[in-house]
């Protein structure tokens, strides 16, 4: 039976709650076409190294765990996934980390965003002199 | 070898069981040793340590009659506090 409890065709309340979107395992799928496949020449923005580079540097200080970054990223939902890229997801994840592990404010933030968008709309603009 | 079914609950939060294994019943292949609690972990609570086993699944355990090999085994490691022991009739 392959509607019972507890299989990935359970629309009960209590199992859509539990099985959280990234639990996919077992979902019915067809085959990936080479579209789809991953490029891998891609190359990575200067934004995107540095998200990197936060995730591993609080998650050495203590921060954050693995399992932190994680749950946020299920807490984003479904559509965080097909609206945001990869390192947009790990950005919200590793902030939010980092503001419950008491690195820094919401109010902090808040002013160093500011800060950083008065410099201009791009690295150019940052880079040229006052 | 020790009979185990995973026990069937849904609570919503960070767990690290695969919802589609919940209430199968599986054997314990072997035990991993003892890791913090990541269910504790991913919310920054203190984490206790604790036993992880490999519990290997046959197909048609799983999938019960679609199983298309249903003699395939699928190995997942599961945390002892979502096991419970399932005695030999």
């Amino acid at each position: 039976m392959n509607n019972a409890k507890n299989s990935p065709n359970d629309h009960s309340p209590t199992f859509k709650l539990g099985r959280r979107w990234h639990d996919m395992g077992g979902d019915t799928a067809g085959p990936i076409t080479m579209e789809q496949l991953a490029d891998t020449n891609h190359d990575f923005s200067l934004w995107e190294k540095r998200v990197d580079a936060l995730m591993i540097i609080g998650s050495a200080k203590g921060f954050f765990t693995v399992d932190g970054l994680r749950r946020v990223l299920e807490d984003l939902g479904e559509d965080a996934f097909e609206t945001m890229t990869y390192y947009e997801r790990w950005i919200m994840a590793v902030n939010q980390n980092l503001i419950e592990g008491g690195a820094y404010t919401t109010a902090d933030l808040a002013a160093k965003m500011s800060q950083v968008a008065a410099r201009g709309d791009t690295y150019g603009d940052a880079a040229a002199p006052v | 070898m020790q009979k185990v079914r995973v026990k069937p609950l849904m609570p919503p939060g960070h767990v690290r069981t695969p919802a589609y294994l919940r209430g199968k019943i599986g054997i314990i292949e072997r035990s991993l040793g003892t890791f913090p609690n990541p269910e504790a972990l991913a919310y920054g609570v203190a984490a206790s340590d604790l036993p992880l086993h490999r519990v290997r699944f046959t197909m048609s355990d799983v999938w019960e009659g679609n199983a298309e090999n249903p003699n395939d085994t699928l190995d997942a490691e599961i945390y002892e506090h979502w096991l419970e022991p399932v005695d030999a009739t």
